[in-house]
C-alpha cells in the first residue's frame, strides 16, 4: 500500500470494479482533489476481467487474480484486466485497486500488473470482507505457530478457575455442553467491546462478558447516551479500567487478577468512533498486554 | 421441514394440535425438525412455542454483516453461482418472513463444510440455517425422480450400500474398481468417475471386535463408548483398531454400541428424514452408554460434528443434549483426561518406522476448535515432522466431491492443500476425516494415516510407559 500514500505527488489513477460496490473509483478520485492532495488523480470503473455475477465474492475474484485465470479469449485475468486498465491510464505513475488483488500472492500480482502497466500498483483497503485484513490474521497465526503457541479459535470461554491468591487458573471453553479446561500462567482478554460483545450490558450495568471484570459506568441509565445519533455518548467508553499494565480494575481500584491484561475493544475510556482512534487503541494496548503478559510467563 | 407440513385442511389427520394448525404462517413456517409426523403415523411431541431452540430469528437478528462467514467460505471462492453463507443463512431466512418464498436453489451448492459457522463472531448458526434450508428445499422443491435427488439419496445413505458391499469386499472392489462401472455410474447417476471407489476392508471392524471377544481392558472409572461411523467400521478398519489399541494401553474400558451413520453425508444432501431415523438410534443407545458411566468419543471429526452440533440444532430428540456434552473427539479427549505429551516426549522416533507427515485439519474438526490439536501434540513427537498444510478446506467435504457437476470444484478448492503439501517435508498426509483423507491421496497419490495410527504407532506395544 505504501506506493499509495497521500504525501507522495506523483500523478495517480484509482480503478474500482463494476462489481465491488464498495469502492467507487470517480468519487473517491474527486474527494481526493477536493481535499487538495498534491497529484492529480482520476477515477475509472472498469468490468472485472472473466464471466463473474453482479455480486461476486471479493475473494472469488482475488482468487482469479492469484491464479491469473482463464478470463476467456484465450488470455489470463490480469492480461485482459491490465488491457481494461491501459486506456485510461494518461500520465499516471501510479494506479490504485481496491485491495482484492489475490490473497498470499498478492505481491506477485501487484509485480506483474506494475510491469503490464508500467506504472506502480498499489492497494487500497475498503470495508469488510478485508483482504489486508485476511493476509495480517494469516501472517499473525502463522508467526504463533513458529514460536511454538498452541492455539484453539471457534469456541467461547465459559468458566474459569482462581487460585488462592486469586490469580486465574484455568479457563474453560464451551464445546457444545462439553467443558474443555486450558491452564496458562497469564491471559490476555482481547474480546472486543459492547459491539464485539467483550462487553455484556443488562438494566444493572454493564460488565465485562467473560471474567465479569468491572466497568465504570453512570449510575443513572439514562445518562448512558446522549442526545442525538453522533453526540458524546458515555457507552461508547464502556470497557474495562486498566491499570498500568493493562489488568482491569475493580471497583475498588485494585487488579480483578494478577495475571489478566485487556487489550482492544474491551478497554474502556476511549470513543474510537468519534475518534477514529480503534486500530491505535488496539495495536499499543495489545502491544503492553502481550508484553507485561509474558513478564507472568 | 422434512417431516412437517405446510397446509392445515381441517380434515387433514395430521396429528398437530389446535395451537400449531392455527399459530400464524409467518411463525410456522420456522423449519424447526421437531414437527413429526412419521412414516408409520407414529405422532412425535412438536416444538410449537417461540423462542425455543429451533427458532432461527435471533440468530438471524444477530448477523451484522461483517462478512467473515463469506470469506471463509471454500465454495463461493471457486463457484461464482453461489452467493456464499451470509446469503443462503440469515439473508435467505429473512427473505423467507415476508411472503411465500421459495428456497434459492443454489443452497446446494453448499457443501456443508461448515467453516462458516466457525468464521462467525456473533454466534450465527449458519450452518444449522443452511441445514434447515436445504432439507425444505429436498423437500419442497427437488424432484424425487430426478437423477440428482436419486443420486444423492445414495450418496448420503452410503452406509446402507456399505453393509451390503462389506458382505463380499473383494467382489465389491473388483466390481467399484471396474472403470467400465465407474463410467456408467458417473453417465446413469453422476458420481464422478475421477474418483476411485473407497475399498471394503476384508473384516468390519465389528466382527474384529466380536470375533476379538470385544474389551480387553475392565475399568469401572475409565469408560469410553466408540462411536466408529460406518467409514472406519467398513473400509479404514485400522483406524477403528488404533483406538482401541490406544486407550486400552491407558487403560480404558471400551464399549462399542450398535449405532447407525453419524447422518453427517444426510445433512449434507438435504435428507433430514434419513439424519433423523439415524440421529434418533444414535441417541438412544449413546445415551444409554453415557447413563452407564461411559462418554463418547469419536475417530472421525465429522461424526463428532454431528452428534455434538447437528443433532441438537436439527432435532428435538430425547436426550440430544446429554449426548452432545458428553462426545468428544479421540484424541481430544485423551488430551484432556491423560498425560499423553510426556510419554510422547519420551518416544525416539527415529527408532520407529514413522514417516515425517502432511497434516491438514478437517473443517469439522476446525468447527470443533480441533485443528491445532494433532499438530501441537507430535511437536513433541521426535524425529518426526508433522507440518500443516494451512487452513484451506481439501475441497471433498464428504459427498460434494463425488458429484460429477462438483468433482472441478471440488478440485479446484484442494489445489491449495495439495500444493501445501506437496511443499512439506512429509511425504505421508495425516488427518482425521476419511473423505479429507481421500481428497488428499486422490491429489497427491501419498498414503494416508490418521492420528491415532501415529499414536498407536508410538505408544503401544513400546518401552514407553502411559
Amino acid at each position: 500500500m505504501a506506493p499509495g500514500l497521500a504525501s507522495d505527488d506523483r500523478s495517480t489513477l484509482l480503478v474500482g470494479f463494476e462489481a465491488a460496490t464498495d469502492f467507487d473509483a470517480p468519487l473517491a478520485a474527486d474527494r481526493l482533489t477536493a481535499a487538495g492532495v498534491p497529484f492529480d488523480v482520476e477515477g475509472a470503473t472498469v468490468a472485472f476481467p472473466g464471466e463473474y455475477r453482479a455480486d461476486a465474492a471479493v475473494t472469488r475474484l482475488a482468487h482469479a487474480l492469484e491464479r491469473d485465470e482463464d478470463a476467456g479469449e484465450g488470455r489470463s485475468t490480469r492480461q485482459r484486466l491490465a488491457d481494461r486498465v491501459r486506456p485510461h491510464l494518461g500520465d499516471a505513475e501510479r494506479v490504485g485497486f481496491p485491495a482484492i488483488l489475490g490473497d498470499a500472492h498478492v505481491e506477485d500480482v501487484r509485480a506483474d500488473l506494475s510491469e503490464r502497466l508500467d506504472a506502480e500498483v498499489f492497494e487500497i483497503p475498503t470495508g469488510p470482507p478485508s483482504l489486508p485484513g485476511i493476509r495480517l490474521e494469516d501472517r499473525l497465526f502463522e508467526a504463533l505457530d513458529e514460536a511454538g503457541v498452541s492455539m484453539t479459535t471457534g469456541n467461547p470461554v465459559v468458566d474459569h478457575e482462581t487460585d488462592a491468591d486469586g490469580r486465574i487458573e484455568r479457563v474453560y471453553i464451551d464445546r457444545n455442553g462439553a467443558r474443555i479446561p486450558y491452564r496458562a500462567d497469564a491471559y490476555v482478554l482481547a474480546t472486543g467491546g459492547l459491539v464485539g460483545k467483550g462487553v455484556d450490558s443488562d438494566r444493572d450495568g454493564p460488565r465485562e462478558a467473560v471474567f465479569g471484570c468491572h466497568v465504570p459506568a453512570p449510575d443513572d441509565r439514562m445518562a448512558w447516551s446522549g442526545e442525538g445519533a453522533f453526540a458524546d455518548h458515555a457507552f461508547a467508553r464502556f470497557g474495562v479500567d486498566p491499570d498500568d499494565r493493562l489488568r482491569p480494575l475493580d471497583a475498588g481500584g485494585s487488579p480483578e487478577f494478577a495475571n489478566l491484561f485487556a487489550a482492544g475493544g474491551v478497554v474502556g475510556g476511549a470513543d474510537v468512533a468519534r475518534e477514529k482512534s480503534a486500530s491505535g487503541v488496539s495495536l499499543a494496548t495489545g502491544l503492553v498486554a502481550g508484553r507485561t503478559a509474558a513478564e507472568e510467563a | 421441514m422434512s417431516d412437517g407440513h405446510d397446509t392445515h385442511h381441517t380434515d387433514d389427520d395430521c396429528g398437530c394440535s389446535d395451537a400449531e394448525a392455527t399459530r400464524p404462517a409467518g411463525e410456522g413456517a420456522v423449519p424447526d425438525g421437531g414437527t413429526a409426523t412419521e412414516a408409520g403415523g407414529e405422532f412425535e411431541p412438536v416444538d410449537v412455542f417461540d423462542g425455543s431452540d429451533m427458532d432461527l430469528r435471533p440468530g438471524a437478528d444477530s448477523c451484522y454483516k461483517c462478512t467473515s462467514c463469506d470469506t471463509s467460505c471454500p465454495v463461493a471462492e471457486v463457484d461464482d453461482s453461489f452467493p456464499g453463507p451470509k446469503f443462503q443463512g440469515p439473508e435467505q431466512w429473512r427473505l423467507k418472513r415476508k411472503e411465500d418464498t421459495e428456497i434459492d436453489d443454489s443452497i446446494m451448492g453448499c457443501s456443508n463444510c461448515m467453516r462458516c459457522d466457525g468464521a462467525c463472531p456473533s454466534d450465527v448458526p449458519l450452518s444449522q440455517m443452511h441445514n434447515s434450508a436445504r432439507g425444505e428445499y429436498v423437500d419442497n422443491q427437488m424432484d424425487k425422480l430426478s437423477r440428482e435427488y436419486i443420486r444423492n439419496r445414495i450418496l448420503a445413505n452410503y452406509g446402507t450400500l456399505a453393509r451390503v458391499g462389506s458382505k463380499v469386499p473383494r467382489l465389491t472392489n473388483a466390481v467399484m474398481g471396474n472403470s467400465l462401472v465407474q463410467k456408467i455410474n458417473e453417465k446413469v447417476l453422476g458420481i464422478t468417475a475421477e474418483r476411485d471407489f473407497p475399498e471394503f476392508a476384508d473384516e468390519t471392524f465389528r466382527s474384529w471386535w466380536k470375533r476379538r471377544g470385544g474389551p480387553k481392558v475392565h475399568s469401572e472409572e475409565k469408560r469410553i463408548a466408540y462411536f466408529h461411523g460406518d467409514y472406519a467400521n467398513y473400509n479404514t478398519v485400522e483406524v477403528a483398531k488404533a483406538l482401541v489399541r490406544v486407550y486400552e494401553e491407558f487403560g480404558y474400558e471400551i464399549l462399542v454400541p450398535d449405532q447407525r451413520c453419524s447422518g453427517t453425508p444426510m445433512f449434507a444432501n438435504g435428507m433430514l428424514d434419513d439424519a433423523r431415523r439415524s440421529a434418533k438410534v444414535n441417541v438412544e443407545n449413546l445415551g444409554d452408554a453415557i447413563e452407564n458411566g461411559y462418554d463418547v468419543v469419536a475417530s472421525c471429526t465429522s461424526c463428532s460434528m454431528a452428534l455434538r452440533q447437528e443433532y441438537p440444532e436439527q432435532f428435538d430428540l430425547d436426550g440430544t443434549e446429554t449426548v452432545a456434552a458428553n462426545t468428544y473427539d479421540a484424541l481430544e479427549y485423551l488430551l484432556v483426561h491423560e498425560n499423553v505429551i510426556d510419554p510422547i516426549r519420551a518416544v525416539d522416533g527415529d527408532q520407529l518406522d514413522l514417516p515425517d507427515f502432511a497434516y491438514h485439519a478437517p473443517c469439522h474438526s476446525r468447527n470443533q476448535g480441533l485443528d491445532r490439536q494433532a499438530v501441537e501434540l507430535f511437536r513433541h513427537l521426535d524425529g518426526v515432522d508433522v507440518e500443516d498444510v494451512g487452513d484451506s478446506c481439501s475441497g471433498i467435504s464428504g459427498t460434494y466431491g463425488w458429484k460429477e457437476e462438483k468433482y472441478d470444484y471440488s478440485m479446484e478448492i484442494g489445489e491449495e492443500m495439495f500444493e501445501h503439501m506437496e511443499h512439506a517435508e512429509g511425504e505421508t498426509g495425516m488427518t482425521e476425516c476419511p473423505t479429507c483423507s481421500m481428497q488428499m491421496e486422490h491429489g497427491t497419490g501419498y498414503e494416508i494415516n490418521h492420528p491415532l495410527e501415529v499414536l498407536e504407532k508410538a505408544l503401544v506395544d513400546t518401552d514407553v510407559e502411559v
